[in-house]
């Protein structure tokens, strides 16, 4: 039970595939300009996941090694797809904001190395975990991006004008803020880190 | 400077030479600060005050917390960078924006990279660029001189509707709005001369940067070629204070001749292009900052040869 | 199809949406291979060569499969296969007939496979090219086009980066900023330099 609960948790905490394992970042950068756009790509790319990793831990034993990375792209895409075509379907302003940011979940490479480093050799149940784990520190770490860059950058919040009389600073929100902003937080979770170890 | 720029990087310097460069820079500044103060009135005075402040803060606070020796605060270079931060600036803007800027230039601009002599970015353009995106509309808000009637005013002679107004001697003397230091051609000419006669910069690079640009803008300025109005391209804008007191900054310039005419022409290119093309009426700041990316890549290709060492390919 | 409409692209996706510095396409690549200049500038240029066939390949199989079939829902699965495929075969093809240059660029193929880059730009060209009113002729050179600048611009990006981490070497760099995250900030501050292009009117 206590490894299970390891599986689950790593993902927020010591191996964030944002903070900690530098993964997935063309999705977390671009689409980090708003809370609500963030929150839309943490829970496609969650489901996405979650998906993969069972159907990839269900037929682990029928992949033939030498083309596994071909079974596991297609079975991402074809969840990526459904994701797709869902969100055309009930969030089609989400679908339009998150743009080609949808389809490039295909290619996000937190999602093929859960599934490369995991899902093929675990159980289902762990995977699963493993993937709600890794999805949920994904989509935490979007929304702290986000919202720094939202509160920062247009002094809003869901869209909600939360701070009044402060001048956003535009740059935030633009394409050179998300790059400042990802900088800057992981070199102070580093500097945090290092000195938490050596106290 | 030219002994010492004939050497390969990185260079050390002493501490001595370093601070002597740095506050003859900004002797040189000073009658174009004076000149911004009495065309644009007091208000101007307190950017530059601000700002130079801002950094100087910002830069003790920074080697503070690295526990580094606080007496580097004084080798110039942080006064320098807030003096031609604020020169970049219009002369009426409100008090916190040369702050955030100090703050962004030196940190961001210079001390992330481990301080003066390390930064691969001009740390003043770093935040008047930063500034530009974040608050556009008060960093295109222009005050007109004291003298004319109407304090305010919303172009400088760039913006292409009001460039018919002004004559060369207007721009020369700095009869227009403008940034503080950026206006009076005369006074930046002056200083410029003063620097080189103390053989502090080279004409490499202000005189490749100018004259590229004067080239474009006199072939594309205009509907028809070789109808452009070059010499109007010069004095207006902020490109006699890029090129010769920006561009030509040691730590973020090619070190080889060779390296400072590409870099001058690199500039020069960019600048006309922006300015003939772009949505911003001036592009002197993203040029200098787009080349000083390329100055490591320069300097790979235009290294002077070592004796005894066979030439490696890239 | 004139010469703005060339101008427009070639422009724009080599400077004003730079795929690294705007679009955050090829992203984890920059930062992980360009410390030095010599692999980041192999790696530019087999992604640019990745790039102009997989949008070449992409819109053949657009056009003559997902289209006359009415499948373009498709799309995603059909492309990344195309391009995981198209990339094995290109490293088979080269190991077969050049060892040297197998051994300069085998190990960046394997990587260009998940480069968001490659995919993106076949998405892009799709969305942008890939309409009922461009002609066949049109949408294949177009993106043929957008498929090679966007390489270059990832070279042009990879040089200049490559450049200055190698100066940063020797720099006294906070420790706890070393590495990935100064380049996140350097990229940031080359990114700014880009924006002087924005509303570029040709």
């Amino acid at each position: 039970m206590k490894n299970l609960f390891k599986e689950f948790f790593k993902g927020i905490g010591s191996e964030n595939p944002t903070f900690r394992l530098v993964l997935g970042l063309c999705p977390t950068l671009a689409v980090s300009t708003s809370v609500i756009n963030g929150m839309g790509m943490g829970i496609a790319a969650t489901f996405v996941l979650i998906g993969s990793n069972i159907i990839i831990s269900l037929v682990r034993k029928f992949i033939p090694d030498q083309i596994r990375i071909p079974c596991f792209i297609v079975i991402i895409a074809t969840f990526v797809t459904i994701v797709e075509l869902m969100m055309k379907a009930y969030a089609p302003e989400l679908s339009k904001a998150l743009g080609i940011f949808v389809p490039l979940i295909v290619v996000n490479c937190i999602v093929l190395g859960r599934a490369e480093a995991f899902a093929c050799k675990q159980g289902v149940f762990s995977s699963l975990l493993d993937a709600l784990g890794m999805g949920i520190g994904f989509t935490l770490a979007l929304l702290l991006i986000a919202s720094i860059r939202e509160i920062l950058g247009s002094g809003t919040l869901f869209g909600l004008l939360i701070i009044k009389g402060f001048e956003p600073v535009l740059y935030l929100v633009l394409a050179p803020g998300a790059l400042l902003v990802i900088g800057l937080l992981i070199g102070g979770i580093n500097f945090l880190s290092k000195r938490r170890s050596a106290a | 400077m030219n002994k010492l720029t004939v050497s390969p990087s990185p260079h050390i310097k002493s501490g001595q030479t370093t601070k002597k460069i740095m506050w003859t820079v900004v002797i040189s500044l000073i009658p174009s600060g004076i000149a911004g103060v009495y065309i644009y009135g007091i208000s101007s005075l307190n950017v530059i005050i601000l700002s130079i402040l801002s950094c100087i803060f910002t830069e003790a606070l920074f080697l503070k917390f690295r526990n580094r020796d606080p007496k580097t605060v004084l080798d110039g270079s942080a006064i320098l960078t807030g003096l031609l931060l604020a020169y970049n600036l219009p002369p009426q803007i409100p008090f916190w924006i040369p702050i955030a800027g100090g703050v962004v230039s030196v940190i961001l601009g210079k001390q992330i990279f481990g301080g003066l002599g390390q930064n691969i970015f001009n740390p003043a353009l770093v935040g008047r660029a930063f500034l530009q995106i974040s608050w556009p509309v008060y960093m295109t808000t222009w005050k007109n001189p004291r003298w004319w009637p109407d304090a305010i005013s919303s172009a400088t002679p760039l913006a292409k509707e009001t460039a018919a107004h002004f004559t060369y001697m207007d721009l020369f003397l700095g009869n227009r709005a403008g940034s503080i230091g950026e206006v009076c051609v005369i006074a930046l000419v002056i200083g410029a001369l003063f620097l080189l006669a103390k053989k502090i910069i080279s004409l490499h690079i202000p005189l490749s940067f100018i004259g590229t640009l004067g080239i474009i803008t006199w072939i594309f300025g205009k509907e028809g070629f070789f109808k452009g109005d070059f010499i109007f391209n010069i004095l207006a804008g902020g490109i006699i204070l890029g090129a010769f007191f920006m561009a030509t900054d040691y730590v973020t310039s090619p070190l080889t001749k060779k390296g400072k005419i590409i870099f001058g022409i690199g500039c020069g290119i960019l600048t006309a292009v922006i300015r003939l093309r772009g949505s911003y009426p001036e592009g002197v700041c993203y040029s200098i900052l787009f080349m000083n990316a390329a100055v490591p890549v320069i300097d790979r290709f235009t290294k002077t040869k070592k004796y005894g060492v066979v030439k490696k390919a890239i | 199809m004139d010469l703005t409409m060339f101008l427009s692209i070639i422009i724009g996706a080599i400077f004003i949406n730079n795929f690294i510095l705007s679009k955050f396409l090829g992203l984890c690549s920059f930062i992980g291979i360009s410390k030095e200049t010599k692999p980041a500038l192999y790696m530019g240029i087999s992604v640019t060569f990745v790039t102009t066939c997989a949008s070449i390949i992409t819109w053949a199989i657009y056009n003559f499969i997902l289209v006359p079939c009415h499948i373009e829902y498709l799309r995603t699965i059909s492309f990344i296969l195309v391009i995981a495929s198209f990339v094995q075969f290109v490293e088979m093809v080269i190991k077969k007939f050049s060892r040297a240059l197998y051994r300069t660029l085998g190990i960046y193929l394997p990587l260009i496979t998940v480069n968001c880059a490659v995919f993106g730009v076949a998405v892009l060209n799709s969305e942008m090219f890939f309409k009922p009113g461009i002609n066949m002729l049109t949408s294949f050179t177009l993106s043929a086009l957008q498929g090679f600048c966007v390489g270059l611009g990832y070279i042009l990006v990879m040089l200049f980066m490559s450049g200055i981490r190698e100066r940063l070497e020797l720099c006294d760099i906070p420790p706890s900023f070393k590495n990935a995250p100064i380049a996140f900030i350097i990229a940031s501050l080359m990114s700014m330099a880009f924006m002087g292009f924005s509303g570029f009117r040709f």
